[in-house]
């Protein structure tokens, strides 16, 4: 059970919401680890999965978190496109609203869609990831790398590389740090940083080398020239990977037991060398393992009961 | 036909008049203002406790007619009007297709003989299809009665354009009236650059972008000669940079509008609520407060409303996609009697200054003074009534105010044109 | 706890003879500790399963694998009841082949049961599951009854009974509460 009965953004959550998605997600990790991952557990509850942007990723991740779960997955697909064209975002929420579904996970190119389906709808609406705004799953799954990988998330210090500016994935993940007692620190060049960073409530940084020998955690994010208007954002991906990639030799500046993350889909030898990407300090795939178990969480937390009882 | 307006507020600081007192009218004009005035035969109306003011004007409003009558139409807008205590409106040229030649104006005008509530000023398209490319027929428009031109809706011209425009429009001596956009600068942005585009995740409009233009547009005025006048100001910056072309002498005006005096970008939440989704974006509280300033001290010459009717369904869609713009006809004489008459921050000589006289003489309308022989243009208003802004009672075909469910206090009671009432008793009588 | 206690059933000496005495019917229905694995379902169930291993290692000498089971995933009325406390299921046995006995503290409806079997069947393919519980209270909604029983308990649907174990409440009772008390 959690605080709110959507996740559109992370403050939907509090502490407790996440620790308790957290602990859920470990039950549900070693439940993905066994010959048998099908649950009953959300058996006749249909979960839609409403991505009116391209993602081949998110998009498999809720939908195996959800066949996990034995709920009926349902995927809506549509370009954006086609939505202004035609069909409103409220016509499709009216038309999915009349067929009862029990959640609907929502990605779309602009900020503030998933407000609109919790507006018009009665079911609980995740947020897949909207705009440039905020994309809360992943940031929990991320979380829950961290946790996995160091055992704890107080104090930890969590530096966020790159395109912050058009990031949703920072928009969620440094307020989740801020929730959990870790420090966020954005690292990127002032082009690729929003107009007034200290509102995120991150340290900013222009210099990743500076920072490297004090971080737990290096996210690396996924260079995104097509969300730049009117030229890209720095000069070139060479004069990008030189300042801002990670490689082996910024890997030896960090701490000995400190990681690398990345949400995927990977630029190799942009934002993020091949040989760091398949190393053992870099956790991409365990992000993506967690992915599943994060998302069964957060479906049976929102679809359980409102009641609170205790087992019979 | 004579009527004599017994007993009110009479303000009008262009005749250093702020009395209570009694007009009288006859044949559309102003044939009296005085103490104790008789009417043998006529009707007399009751103004104990109003204020009557010279006839309100917008200089800035969005009729949508012709080609989105389904928003707006010039019946329904000027009705519109009146309902909000205007005495004329003047119609911005980004209708479909766009009012970029004469008979384009004419259609207006006659149009608004026959349907309109109030009087209608046409203002002309400054390119052809307002592209900014091509200079449309000024001279054509200027002859069929166009009292400015404007490209307003679009920040496209290049310099070199608007040079070129400001030099031809000058021949006929009218207004040039410049939509401050820096399309490179403002990109796709929807909300102010700053806090709020950073915590909703919406793309930015730097302040910067409305100033670098307003910046260039006073040089090229001053290089010109030509009258310019400033839409829709937004930020501290732009009031400053006119603050200073006029201490120079130069031929500047501006306008503000009631959003952006009265919200801010606090005002745009997590709600997404695209009824203050605005071109120019709502600003800063502090950019808000130096505009107020700027009318006060007398930098801003007027207020207007940029009443952008827009089709509920279209204002529906993500904030990212949703039109511009929010209505204003019906709620700006309201919020300015609230937010800054019964504010204490200014009182009504001021506010005829700034919605009567500021107007008319920035876009060179004809006077309406509230003395013997003019025209007997007059806005009655209640400063006492309490009201909520609602959508069920709007006269405009649109919704999408920025205001619902406002409370306000002050209210147009009457609006009398050449004479004849278009609004009386709180009802549009047109 | 909310409710007046009622009646005590058991005390701690009684539950200990009980647990003592399943060990003893288990061994010789089983004809030894051989193939036998132990699964207590969360949360006082896996406290039982624990000494009841003990049990069987005093008696026999051998070691039998416990695990515990969690059974949030496998209810039936999630959409309704959520456990506020979900734990890990840890079974260090491999089920296939083996004779599983399922420990609970309470048997009522069987819900928990039929539960705890599905859960059981998605790590694998017991030779045998059998049911060991503490306390059989009566009022069965599933054709489910248990191997083992501490003791039958009588008791109206509307009462409550309330298992405490030192390992997790701090001391060993059996006991019923009043109507108004809390389940447990």
């Amino acid at each position: 059970m959690l605080s709110s009965k959507h996740i559109l953004g992370m403050d939907d959550l509090t502490s407790d919401d996440i620790a308790r998605v957290l602990e859920t997600a470990e039950s549900f990790a070693e439940v993905n680890q066994r010959r048998i991952k099908k649950l009953p557990t959300l058996r006749g509850l249909t979960v839609v999965n409403l991505f009116l942007e391209p993602s081949t990723r998110t998009r498999t991740s809720f939908e195996i978190a959800a066949k996990r779960l034995s709920a009926d997955g349902i995927n809506f697909t549509a370009s954006a496109s086609a939505t202004v064209k035609g069909e409103s975002l409220r016509d499709t929420a009216a038309t999915l609203s009349a067929m009862n579904c029990d959640l609907v996970i929502i990605r779309h190119k602009y900020a503030g869609a998933p407000r609109i389906l919790s507006e018009m709808m009665d079911c609980s609406i995740v947020n897949g990831g909207d705009g440039i705004h905020e994309h809360p799953t992943q940031a929990l799954l991320d979380l829950y790398t961290m946790k996995g990988a160091l055992g704890h998330l107080e104090g930890l210090r969590v530096g966020i590389v790159g395109d912050i500016a058009h990031s949703r994935v920072a928009g969620s993940l440094v307020p989740a740090l801020r929730k959990v007692g870790a420090t966020p620190v954005v690292i990127a060049p002032p082009t690729l940083l929003p107009s007034r960073p200290d509102v995120l409530g991150a340290e900013v940084a222009w210099d990743l080398d500076e920072q490297l020998p004090s971080l737990d955690v290096a996210y690396m994010l996924r260079v995104q020239m097509e969300r730049s208007d009117g030229g890209m954002p720095f000069p070139s991906l060479r004069e990008y990977a030189r300042f801002y990639g990670m490689n082996a030799r910024r890997l030896a500046a960090m701490k000995p037991e400190a990681i690398v993350m990345h949400p995927g889909p990977m630029n190799r030898g942009v934002e993020i060398s091949a040989d760091v990407a398949d190393g053992d300090r870099s956790l991409v795939l365990t992000q993506v393992e967690s992915g599943v178990a994060v998302r069964m969480a957060v479906m049976y937390l929102l679809l359980g009961g409102a009641d609170s009882g205790v087992a019979a | 036909m004579a009527l004599l307006l017994r007993g009110g507020r009479v303000v009008d600081p262009l005749v250093g008049l702020d009395a209570v007192c009694d007009v009288l009218i006859r044949d559309g004009l102003i044939v009296e203002v005085g103490v104790g005035l008789t009417l043998p035969k006529g009707e007399e109306v009751d103004c104990a406790g109003m204020v009557v003011l010279p006839g309100l004007v917008d200089a800035h409003t969005h009729l949508r007619e012709p080609g989105r009558e389904d928003e707006e139409t010039i019946a329904s807008g000027t009705r519109a009007a009146a309902a909000g205590g205007f005495t004329a409106v003047c119609a911005m040229a980004n209708t479909e297709p766009v009012a970029d030649e004469g008979a384009a104006v004419r259609f207006l005008l006659e149009k608004a003989e026959t349907e309109g509530a109030v009087r209608l000023h046409v203002i002309g398209a400054v390119t052809v299809k307002q592209e900014g490319r091509v200079l449309a027929e000024i001279g054509d428009m200027a002859s069929e009665g166009a009292v400015a031109f404007s490209d307003d809706g679009h920040g496209v011209a290049e310099a070199g354009t608007v040079r070129l425009a400001m030099d031809y429009i000058k021949r006929f001596r009218l207004p040039i009236i410049s939509h401050c956009e820096d399309t490179t600068l403002a990109g796709k942005g929807v909300v102010n650059e700053g806090v709020v585009s950073t915590r909703l995740g919406l793309p930015g409009w730097p302040s910067a972008a409305e100033e670098v233009q307003v910046a260039r547009d006073i040089r090229l005025a001053e290089l010109t000669g030509c009258r310019l006048h400033l839409a829709h100001l937004s930020t501290a910056g732009s009031v400053a940079l006119v603050r200073d072309a006029k201490a120079r002498g130069l031929a500047v005006t501006c306008e503000v509008t009631p959003h952006h005096l009265f919200l801010s970008e606090d005002d745009i939440t997590d709600q997404y609520d695209t009824n203050m989704k605005m071109n120019p974006p709502l600003r800063t509280r502090e950019d808000a407060a130096a505009l107020l300033a700027g009318l006060i001290d007398g930098t801003v010459d007027c207020i207007a409303t940029d009443h952008a009717p827009h089709a509920a369904h279209e204002k529906a869609l993500e904030f990212e996609l949703a039109p511009f713009g929010t209505t204003g006809l019906e709620t700006a004489l309201g919020l300015v009697a609230t937010r800054v008459v019964t504010a204490g921050v200014a009182d009504w000589p001021e506010v005829a200054t700034w919605m009567a006289h500021g107007p008319r003489l920035a876009l060179g309308l004809p006077e309406v003074r509230i003395e013997a022989g003019s025209v007997a243009d007059l806005t009655i208003v209640d400063p006492s009534q309490e009201w909520a802004v609602s959508s069920k009672e709007f006269v405009s075909r649109s919704r999408n105010s920025a205001f619902l469910g406002a409370k306000l206090t002050g209210r147009a009671r009457d609006v009398l044109i050449g004479g004849y009432f278009a609004l009386q008793d709180g009802k549009v009588v047109v | 706890m909310g409710g007046m206690a009622k009646a005590l059933v058991l005390d701690s000496v009684a539950i200990d003879r009980a647990l003592t005495r399943i060990a003893h019917e288990l061994l010789e229905s089983n004809k030894g500790a051989e193939g036998l694995a132990i699964a207590g379902i969360v949360t006082r169930g896996a406290v039982l399963a624990t000494r009841l291993a003990e049990r069987i290692r005093t008696i026999e000498g051998t070691e039998v694998p416990v695990g515990t089971l969690d059974i949030s995933f496998y209810r039936d009325d999630v959409a309704t009841r959520l456990n506020p406390e979900v734990h890990r299921t840890d079974l260090p046995f491999d089920p296939d082949g083996k004779c599983v006995v399922l420990v609970d503290d309470v048997l009522f409806t069987g819900r928990t049961i039929r539960a705890a079997m599905d859960a059981l069947m998605d790590y694998g393919r017991p030779a045998c599951v059998r049911l060991a519980v503490l306390v059989d209270r009566g009022h069965r909604e599933l054709p489910i009854r248990a191997d083992y029983v501490g003791k039958n308990v009588p008791t109206s649907s509307r009462e409550r009974v309330m298992v405490r174990l030192v390992e997790t409440d701090g001391e060993d009772t059996v006991v019923i509460l009043g109507e108004d008390g809390e389940d447990c």
